[in-house]
């Protein structure tokens, strides 16, 4: 069974001013969002999430492309004709309005009876768990609260597609934990689209089905956290999301010789010539003995469970290694090791 | 002990600022509510006699000759125009503070105390002088009529001066910064993403006003309208200069008993009655514009 595409976005491109104010916030983007997915846009600050977010809820028109939801062009519909609802960093709630007519604003705008917006706010109170606060005002509720009532007020018209432009930013890290479960929870009750922006790649991770990592107003690789986590299509990629060590070589044969002298029988996917290796820290293993790699640890930097350990090897390049804490007995800084890369995980890339 | 001390401290540090209060507002207005029930003196000031003409002159009136009783059409006229005018005056300046005020506080922070600026200058000026510059514009042989004739719109110059509109336009004139001035202060807190917000949850560009904007800015309308409405109420030189003799509003009305009419007990009781009115308007439209906000 394919799945619906809920939005397509087609070759948008969206540039803000003219002349030699111009800035080029969206090169060319095409995405295909299918329906019930939870969606990140992932990306450095300025390479265009909010641009994208912000033409697909229409608060923007891009200068070239469209934009189609659910097979229907929405290019140039304005925001309230469109079923798509924007949970906004700020929040933005209605300072007049209690916690219930807020949630309820959407449906009473559409113009729904009295007795059917007051039922869904509560059946929408009730899903982000703030029945006690419906008589309040916004600013009676703590940030977390308020961030629960942005949520229901934007959910409560049943869009078809729902975005939310970096939600959590706003939340210390322990509130933060606790709404990504309670979105990833919200998303899969509603089965409602998520587009969701971040910067953060270990949010991006953790609750997205898929990813698109941005860079400079362009989709740099689509593809599920697995997919963009194991097989980065390039450097900035590999870079962006996790770390990473990146080793430059050149192919001989069907392995890859490294500045140390060393053949790593990497896979190739038809690579040839100069490349670069992206090595995870959790790739590397280290022998007391001192086989393999010939390697000496200049750092060590305890993080709990895990050790991250700096190495410098026969070329004088640097390398860390990720090891856990109760398997690392004795290495010392100073010490001379040997280091092993599981070549088979190894990520090549055009150097 | 240390308390009581403190609280007799209080009292005796403001007791300057009290005892000012005390003589400068509520001394002229018990003078003015006495000599309302005083009987009026034979060429003007007051007979120290009790006596209820005043007030009775204020909607009533007796015949000279058979005594007879009747509703002082003349003075419900001038009531009711000084209302309707006020009223007039507070909607006009509110359509046009709106969008002007909206104007100056959606441009960048630098050309907004520009603008402000630009705004209180007319105060720069006297009340008289301005109102005749009014005058100047819309006489019949005015920049107004002029440019109207001119262009060939009209073949005769229109009658604006001496009447309502031009103690409207007057008024509108003159009272359009204290309209301006509270709504910018308002509009200059408003958070203009709540806008977005509004247009995201279906709400078309009227309903964002209506049920965006509006109430959250209604501190400042409410401001605003106090600030025009009650200068219009007792407005004096405007419809001196613009209204001719006979269009009369309270204010003028009042001089008149103090002046020429030489009925200072009417004066004083027509006084008390424009005060009651402001009062009584300020506790209904203070009621009426709250009667929905939920911090109540
Ligand atoms: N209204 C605007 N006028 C001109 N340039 C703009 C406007 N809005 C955004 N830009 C520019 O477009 C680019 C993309 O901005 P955008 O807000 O989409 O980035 P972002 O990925 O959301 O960044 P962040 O993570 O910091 O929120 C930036 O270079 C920004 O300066
Ligand atoms: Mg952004």
């Amino acid at each position: 069974m394919t799945k619906q595409i809920a939005i397509d976005a087609r070759n948008v491109g969206k540039i803000y001013g003219v002349g030699v104010h111009a800035v080029t916030a969206l090169g060319d983007v095409s995405i295909a969002i299918e329906q019930g997915e939870f969606f990140t846009l992932l990306g450095p600050s300025g390479c265009g999430k909010t641009t994208l977010l912000r033409c697909i809820a229409g608060f923007e028109t891009p200068t070239s492309g469209s934009i189609h939801l659910s097979g229907r062009d929405i290019t140039y519909t304005p925001p309230n004709e469109r079923p798509v609802n924007t949970v906004f960093q700020s929040y933005a709630l209605f300072p007049h309005l209690s916690v219930a007519d807020n949630i309820g604003f959407g449906l009473k705008m559409q113009g729904k009876p009295a007795k059917e917006v007051k039922a869904a706010v509560e059946r929408v109170l009730a899903l982000v768990k703030l029945e006690d606060f419906a008589k309040r005002l916004p600013q009676q509720l703590s940030g977390g609260q308020q961030q629960r009532v942005a949520l229901a007020r934007a959910l409560a018209p049943q869009p078809e597609v729902l975005l939310l432009d970096e939600p959590l930013s706003a939340l210390d890290l322990k509130l933060r934990k606790e709404m990504q479960s309670e979105l990833k929870r919200l998303q899969t009750e509603t089965g409602i689209t998520f587009i969701f922006v971040t910067h953060d790649q270990e949010e991006a991770l953790t609750m997205s089905d898929r990813i698109a990592v941005m860079s400079a107003g362009e989709l740099l690789q689509v593809g599920t956290p697995h997919d963009i986590y194991d097989r980065p299509v390039n450097r900035f990629v590999a870079d962006f999301i996790g770390e990473t060590n990146f080793v430059e070589g050149t192919v001989e044969g069907s392995a890859v010789r490294i500045g140390t002298g060393d053949l790593l029988d990497v896979t190739l996917d038809g690579h040839s010539g100069g490349v670069t290796l992206a090595v995870r820290p959790e790739q590397v293993s280290l022998r007391a003995d001192g086989s393999g790699i010939a390697a000496q640890i200049v750092a060590a930097t305890y993080l709990g469970t895990d050790t991250h350990y700096t190495l410098e090897l026969g070329d004088k390049s640097l390398l860390v290694a990720r090891i856990q804490s109760n398997s690392a007995g004795g290495m010392r800084v100073g010490d001379a090791v040997g280091l092993h890369i599981d070549a088979g995980a190894v990520q090549v890339l055009s150097a | 002990m240390s308390g009581r001390s403190k609280g007799l401290n209080g009292w005796l540090l403001s007791s300057p600022a009290l005892i000012l209060l005390l003589l400068a507002a509520s001394g002229p207005l018990l003078i003015v509510a006495v000599y309302s029930v005083l009987e009026k003196g034979d060429y003007s000031g007051v007979r120290w006699i009790l006596s209820g003409d005043g007030w009775f002159n204020v909607l009533f009136q007796r015949d000279i000759f058979d005594q007879t009783v009747s509703l002082a059409d003349a003075n419900l006229s001038i009531f009711w125009r000084s209302v309707k005018l006020s009223i007039a005056t507070t909607l006009i300046t509110f359509a046009f503070g709106l969008p002007t005020a909206w104007f100056i506080a959606t441009r960048p922070p630098k050309s907004r105390a520009l603008w402000l600026f630009l705004i209180t200058i007319p105060f720069w000026t006297n009340l008289l002088i301005r109102t005749f510059a009014i005058m100047e514009v819309i006489r019949n042989q005015g920049i107004l009529n002029t440019f109207l004739t001119w262009t060939g719109l009209i073949s005769e110059p229109i009658q604006i001066l001496y009447t309502d509109t031009a103690v409207l336009i007057g008024m509108v004139y003159v009272y359009l910064p204290l309209m301006v001035l509270p709504l910018y202060a308002a509009i200059d807190r408003f958070d203009f993403r709540l806008i977005e917000a509004g247009y995201d949850l279906y709400a078309s560009r009227w309903q964002v006003l209506r049920g965006v904007i509006l109430p959250i800015i209604r501190p400042g309308i409410v401001a605003g309208s106090i600030l025009v409405f009650i200068p219009s109420l007792g407005a004096y030189v405007t419809p001196r200069v613009l209204g001719g003799g006979k269009n009369m509003m309270i204010g003028n009305f009042i001089e008149l008993q103090f002046g020429q009419g030489q009925n200072w007990p009417l004066g004083a009781a027509l006084s008390t009655v424009l005060l009651l009115v402001v009062l009584i308007s300020l506790v209904v439209y203070t009621r009426v514009t709250s009667k929905d906000d939920p911090r109540g």
